[in-house]
């Protein structure tokens, strides 16, 4: 009971910090139609901002002023480089955000160097919140996931309620009538990159000092957050909600259920023994493969339902 | 015109074969090859071990170097590739280079060995010495010996035996965690045997394999340590492995001791930070408060000024061994020729720069040196990562006291 309930935690915590990360994704996916690889750099560069920002003016105006560099460099990126690739194709827009992560993780390692950096959660929050069970939970996830809730929110609320929302909304699934009812398209273009962007960096703000805030983190970040933007479904924010918290969970509970094919052979009545053939296979602990376990539910998901959990357009 | 610009060239090119080819006969400097990852995820680690060889070779350049001649080192990056690591082989042949040293990987180490071997088989007269500087599986001094391959770092069994008798009395029931992969799997592997050896009241309350450099929130795994009960965490992991589990131990208050094996590298004292003190452990070569403790203000005073001049703490000590082990066996040999020095470097003993008698074992060319077990910890005079805490040394293990058996069967060349 007691790991159940830790590992839930646990669970919902990591699950919101991947819906952060993919919220801004699956806006920019369903909109432009191009998987953007520069997506998990943007993260990236939000805790390295809000590193070097804390470090002068404090961790709280770093919050905000972090994400909004981001958004500015999603908006400059977007007006200045992407649009012109845009008219040459998906490829080519593909392409060019897998060259742009290449040049910002460079950049990221010259300007602040190849070791972790110290970027710290600030002392206000190093503390534990609760304790469950004789573990703590420590006060920072508890403000991650407060962060996550109110970012959902304000977005749910951004996109259900206000005039440019429905615009965007309508974008996501009929870009091109959109278009011919007059609509600024490239304008929404550019505040969705932009958001999408300051979104991915605000992922980075709280999720730097939680994790380690190193040059590799885009690329380690990257491949789970596509798993679930395309799991949740394309134009589709709840799907996205949904698919980070059911892969926070896997993943997490994967860890702490120790059984394999063996075990569930062996309530069947069936036993498994060192040469019953694939005996390597069959007794694998869930905990060894539990990271591969999010691309497995990928491919059955393409396999079976192509558009995603709660998916409204196609890729 | 053309005819001029024709007539140029040839003179050129005629100039630059003359000088390149002046390596065969060079009187000039001892070239030693390099190669390591020097680009993508592991940059880092090549980019400091090439950093400390600089600062090391302008060190023994100036006492002597070796026949008279300084040593040069040319790197070249390998990108983490054994493939590529063949590369930097064949360049170094074709440049007559007597030695090749590799420190990341033992994939790539591996693949150097069989290299080397089958290069010097065929070509006696261009033959070339392979010194791993950091590739530690266990089988490289074992099943995969050879004659031409020199380790200058302690194995996993090794460094698994250190940590089991550095294990106080009070602990009795430990937790391994590792990467599942070859080196990982060599840590599981050997410490359940050194504690089933060493330490048979020790039980293992849990024995885990995490993916290789996947898995971001170890939250959960601390969740499993501590319901297993385990008063001590025993874990291979290096990199972001080692770090996130780290902190994700410090940040849930897990009440534990931390007995690691790359905690003090690149990232580690950053990770562990002031709540971490007296809590982490490492098993190392060396750290900069070794000499502080035992006195030596000569090392002490050469190790400040690398600190001084670079923005990571000092940690190869074992890469200074490496040459001042060169520059012995080719003194006592009389010549750089590969197989000369090879000969005289097998059975040499010589001091270290921390004052122990360091062995280089004729039997399967395994360095046999001291090691320590360091905590991390508040008080001591060279901090580490600017954090305010360093490391201390806890255990001392003497060079005799990890002299295992081997299964090495080399072939020895007689000419």
């Amino acid at each position: 009971m007691e790991v159940l309930l830790v590992s839930l935690l646990n669970g919902l915590v990591y699950g919101m910090l991947l819906f952060m990360l993919a919220s801004g994704l699956t806006l920019i996916f369903s909109m432009m139609g191009v998987l953007n690889f520069a997506h998990a750099s943007m993260y990236m560069l939000g805790a390295y901002f809000a590193f070097s920002v804390s470090r002068v003016i404090g961790f709280w105006p770093a919050l905000v002023v972090a994400p909004v560099l981001c958004g500015g460099l999603g908006a400059l990126i977007e007006m200045y480089a992407l649009r012109r690739v845009h008219k040459n194709g998906h490829i080519a827009e593909l392409l060019f955000t897998v060259g742009l992560a290449f040049i910002i993780e460079k950049s990221v390692q010259m300007a602040w160097g190849l070791l972790p950096v110290a970027y710290r959660v600030p002392a206000v929050l190093d503390r534990p919140l609760f304790h469950v069970y004789g573990s703590n939970f420590h006060a920072y996830r508890g403000f991650m996931l407060l962060v996550s809730a109110v970012m959902f929110g304000l977005i749910w609320l951004l996109l259900t309620r206000t005039r440019i929302g429905l615009v965007i909304q309508a974008a996501l699934t009929h870009p091109d009538m959109v278009g011919a009812l007059g609509h600024n398209v490239p304008r929404v273009f550019t505040i969705v990159f932009a958001g999408g962007s300051a979104l991915a960096g605000l992922a980075g703000v709280i999720g730097g000092n939680y994790l380690v805030t190193e040059p590799s983190m885009a690329v380690t970040m990257g491949p789970i957050v596509f798993v679930v933007v395309v799991f949740g479904g394309l134009g589709s924010l709840a799907g996205c909600f949904i698919a980070s918290l059911i892969m926070g969970l896997v993943q997490t509970f994967a860890v702490v259920l120790d059984v394999s094919f063996a075990d569930l052979l062996a309530h069947l009545g069936l036993k498994v023994t060192s040469a019953t053939p694939l005996a390597e296979f069959l007794t694998i602990p869930l905990p060894r493969v539990g990271a591969l376990l999010p691309y497995l539910m990928l491919i059955l998901v393409l396999l079976l339902k192509p558009r995603g959990l709660m998916g409204t357009r196609d890729t | 015109m053309v005819h001029w610009l024709k007539r140029i060239t040839s003179t050129l090119l005629a100039l630059a074969v003359t000088f390149s080819t002046g390596a065969v006969y060079a009187q000039g400097t001892i070239k030693v090859m390099y190669t390591d990852p020097l680009s993508g995820p592991f940059a880092q680690v090549g980019d400091q071990n090439l950093q400390q060889f600089k600062y090391i070779i302008d060190y023994i350049n100036g006492r002597g170097g070796a026949l008279g001649r300084k040593f040069e080192l040319v790197s070249f990056d390998n990108k983490s590739q054994p493939s590529e690591a063949l590369l930097a082989l064949k360049a170094a042949t074709d440049q007559n280079i007597p030695v090749i040293m590799q420190c990341s990987g033992s994939n790539i180490a591996a693949a150097l060995i069989e290299g080397v071997d089958k290069h010097n088989e065929r070509n006696p007269t261009n033959r070339i010495v392979y010194v791993n500087c950091g590739a530690v599986a266990t089988e490289l001094t074992n099943e995969k010996c050879s004659f031409w391959h020199f380790r200058m770092d302690a194995h996993v069994g090794m460094k698994a035996e250190t940590m089991v008798r550095a294990l106080p009395k009070d602990v009795t029931k430990v937790y391994l965690l590792n990467q599942d992969y070859l080196f990982g799997q060599s840590v599981q592997r050997d410490m359940k045997a050194f504690l089933t050896k060493l330490r048979p009241d020790v039980k293992v309350v849990g024995d885990e394999l995490i993916p290789l450099g996947k898995v971001k929130d170890f939250s959960p795994y601390v969740t499993k340590i501590k319901a297993s009960g385990a008063q001590a965490l025993i874990t291979g992991n290096w990199g972001p492995d080692m770090t996130l589990l780290i902190k994700a131990g410090m940040d849930s208050g897990l009440d534990i001791r931390y007995y690691t094996m790359y905690a003090h590298l690149g990232g580690g004292a950053t990770a562990i930070g002031p709540a971490g003190n007296g809590k982490v452990r490492s098993v190392m070569a060396f750290h900069e408060n070794i000499a502080v403790e035992t006195g030596k203000t000569d090392t002490e005073g050469w190790t400040r000024q690398f600190r001084a001049q670079h923005d990571f703490d000092f940690y190869a000590a074992g890469f200074r061994t490496i040459f001042e082990f060169l520059q012995a066996a080719m003194n006592k040999a009389g010549s750089a020729d590969p197989l000369k020095f090879a000969q005289a470097l097998e059975g040499l003993t010589i001091t270290d720069m921390l004052g122990y008698q360091v062995t280089m074992r004729k039997p399967d060319h395994q360095i046999l040196s001291e090691y320590f077990v360091g905590v991390f910890t508040k008080g001591v005079k060279y901090d580490s990562e600017k954090t305010g805490l360093g490391w201390k040394t806890e255990t001392t293990v003497l060079p005799k006291d990890l002299d295992q058996p081997n299964t090495c069967n080399m072939k020895r060349p007689t000419s």
